[in-house]
């Protein structure tokens, strides 16, 4: 009873955690149509920032000549990672998006391989391939491995995802999401009315990117390790699959993706188990990357607005 | 400065040429920034690998002269250039064909993403994520003077990849179907008015770009070894040569390629190996800021 407890409660707050980032790239694609491979690149910026800022000096030191270490209070650490993931965000949407489409698409999956090449190789600065440790949790006041300390997990990710949540449909629901959803509609006219569309986007990238720094520094710190594997490319298929299948430009429809694809995912995970031999894990692995991969195309040629697409917006007196 | 570094410079160079002209060919004729394409080079590899495997029973495993490979690779090679090319049209058909008719090209990136991945992991599901060799025979690389040392396998690559890059570039603009193909990047519908078939140049796009691919692929799985992210592990690079020499532009995709492996290579004494990526991605930002339509293209 305790075991399926904190194994939901342990589900519950992987499900969030994705959320916050879905959240991100729904500003990003579900709004101002901007395609970014880099999901995994952004959240990556977000863990290792947080964990930089707000490991203790005297930790995570994996030889000498160690930067970073600087034992800043946790939410100053989230607030860093939210704030570099948009600012690397704006720089590839400063040299991309005067361009096609999809050189914004090139210029993220570059950032997201750059910058894995980087945490696995600045040993002064990330602990290169053997990651940081010893990143602080919260709360640090239940300890770890209990189910108390299971749904204090769960209370912090429902907090950071819920106030996530409320921000950023409280800025696509304004103004700045009204110039959004213009400009995807006709880009002249939405220009012709004062919206400025490169600066639009430019600012959508950073908003979507922030999202994912902080779904980030928050896995990280419930965690309390990180490494460079945890950010590749899968990772930005599962946030990109769980954004398509839940439904393009609405936050609830994005909630039920990642309910979704992540309950898909660890089932797959627990049947390949199940019926392959052991001998066979690493190819039950990929088999498992194979659906996901197909999962995204059949629903782009079946489903193309996802499970639950948002209703038009236009105006509540027009009927 | 070791000259050396510009030799493997070089050699990585006119891999990554090879490989780009799928890709910007795709890109011109397609409309679209295909993310399978790095996984096309790993498929060719493998089928290779495959093809080699069978023949060698009836052709004998060992190498011809100074080379590692013999007749079974030799022959191998247009099988998995075919297979390859094969493949490239079934995705189309598949997936590509249908959303292109509903005309969102970023869609089609995102087809193409999810397409990779499950190329990729089937490969790795097939293959294990273990290396593998075409030959386990060492190589003794031969002194070429100015201190640079090559083995015969990488001599023999580039002298391949340079006529395949002739032999292209005189497909392109010495046969109607290489004219029918610019015609379309240049302008659809004046193509169509014209009388060119738009589905035979798709197919014709998709057969070259695979088999390119493919080569590419053989070339690198020849000289270094066989991953099931090879492929993938390129693609910045790829994508890098590509807009530096201009999208669209196959001489600006030999050029670009090439001078992305060197100056990749050119940087390895300064600031290590690890760090191929980085430069490739530093390029990319500077020619987007500097100049987007790169060295070779139009401004579009």
């Amino acid at each position: 009873m305790t075991g399926t407890l904190s194994y939901l409660a342990f589900f519950a707050t992987e499900v969030l955690v994705n959320f916050i980032a879905v959240l991100g790239l729904n500003v990003q694609w579900g709004f101002a149509g901007l395609f970014n491979v880099g999901v995994a690149g952004f959240v990556g910026i977000g863990a290792y920032v947080s964990a930089l800022l707000t490991v203790p000096p005297w930790h995570g030191a994996p030889g000498p000549g160690h930067i970073g270490g600087l034992g800043l209070p946790v939410l100053v650490g989230w607030a860093g990672a939210a704030l570099a993931s948009a600012a690397s965000a704006a720089v590839v949407g400063v040299a991309t998006l005067r361009l096609r489409a999809d050189y914004l698409a090139i210029g993220t999956f570059g950032i997201a391989v750059a910058l894995h090449e980087l945490a696995a190789n600045a040993q002064g600065l990330t602990g290169g391939p053997f990651g940081i440790a010893f990143i602080p949790h919260l709360l640090a006041t239940v300890p770890p491995g209990g189910l108390a300390r299971g749904f204090l997990d769960l209370a912090i990710t429902a907090l950071a995802a819920g106030a996530a949540w409320f921000a950023i449909d409280r800025i696509t629901a304004g103004p700045f999401g009204r110039a959004l959803r213009a400009l995807a509609q006709d880009e002249a006219a939405a220009a012709s009315l004062g919206c400025d569309p490169r600066r639009l986007r430019i600012q959508a990238m950073a908003l979507g990117a922030a999202a994912m720094g902080l779904a980030g520094a928050v896995q990280a710190s419930l965690i309390g390790y990180i490494a460079p594997d945890n950010f590749v490319p899968i990772l930005t298929f599962q946030i990109w699959a769980m954004l398509v299948v839940g439904g393009v430009g609405s936050h609830r429809g994005a909630l039920l993706g990642v309910l979704a694809v992540w309950g898909l995912w660890s089932a797959a995970g627990g049947l390949f188990a199940a019926i392959l031999p052991p001998s066979m894990a690493t190819g039950g692995a990929s088999l498992r990357i194979v659906a996901i991969g197909v999962a995204i195309a059949a629903s782009l040629l079946w489903r193309p607005r996802g499970l639950s697409p948002p209703g038009r917006i236009v105006s509540r007196f027009l009927r | 400065m070791n000259p050396q570094f510009l030799a493997d410079g070089i050699l990585t160079g006119a891999l990554l040429g090879l490989g780009g002209v799928g890709l910007t060919l795709a890109y011109s004729i397609l409309r679209f920034a295909n993310f399978v394409h790095g996984d096309f080079l790993t498929v060719g590899a493998y089928a290779a690998l495959v093809v080699a495997g069978a023949l060698s029973q009836f052709l004998g495993g060992s190498g011809i002269g100074p080379f590692s490979f013999g007749w079974p690779l030799i022959v191998a090679l247009p099988v998995a250039m075919a297979i390859t090319g094969a493949l490239a049209l079934l995705l189309d058909w598949l997936l590509f064909r249908r959303l292109r008719r509903r005309g969102e090209e970023i869609v089609l990136v995102m087809a193409s993403f999810g397409a990779s991945l499950a190329v990729r992991s089937l490969i790795e599901f097939a293959f294990t994520p273990e290396p593998k060799y075409y030959s386990r025979d060492l190589q003794i690389a031969m002194p070429l003077g100015f201190g640079v040392r090559a083995t015969p396998d990488q001599l023999a690559v580039v002298v391949l990849a340079a006529l395949a890059g002739i032999a292209l570039h005189l497909l392109l603009t010495r046969t109607a179907m290489g004219r029918a193909m610019r015609a379309v990047a240049e302008n659809p519908e004046l193509a169509r008015v014209a009388g060119i078939d738009p589905a035979r140049v798709v197919r014709a796009t998709w057969w070259l770009g695979g088999g390119l691919a493919a080569l590419a692929g053989v070339f690198l799985g020849l000289t270094v070894q066989i991953r099931p992210y090879m492929g993938f592990d390129l693609l910045l690079p790829l994508f890098a040569g590509v807009i530096l020499g201009g999208v669209g532009s196959v001489p600006g995709a030999l050029a670009g390629g090439m001078i992305v492996g060197v100056a990749e290579a050119l940087a390895v004494p300064f600031i290590g190996a690890a760090w191929r990526g980085g430069v490739a991605f530093l390029l990319l930002l500077a020619v987007l800021l500097v100049r987007p339509q790169g060295l070779f293209g139009m401004e579009r």
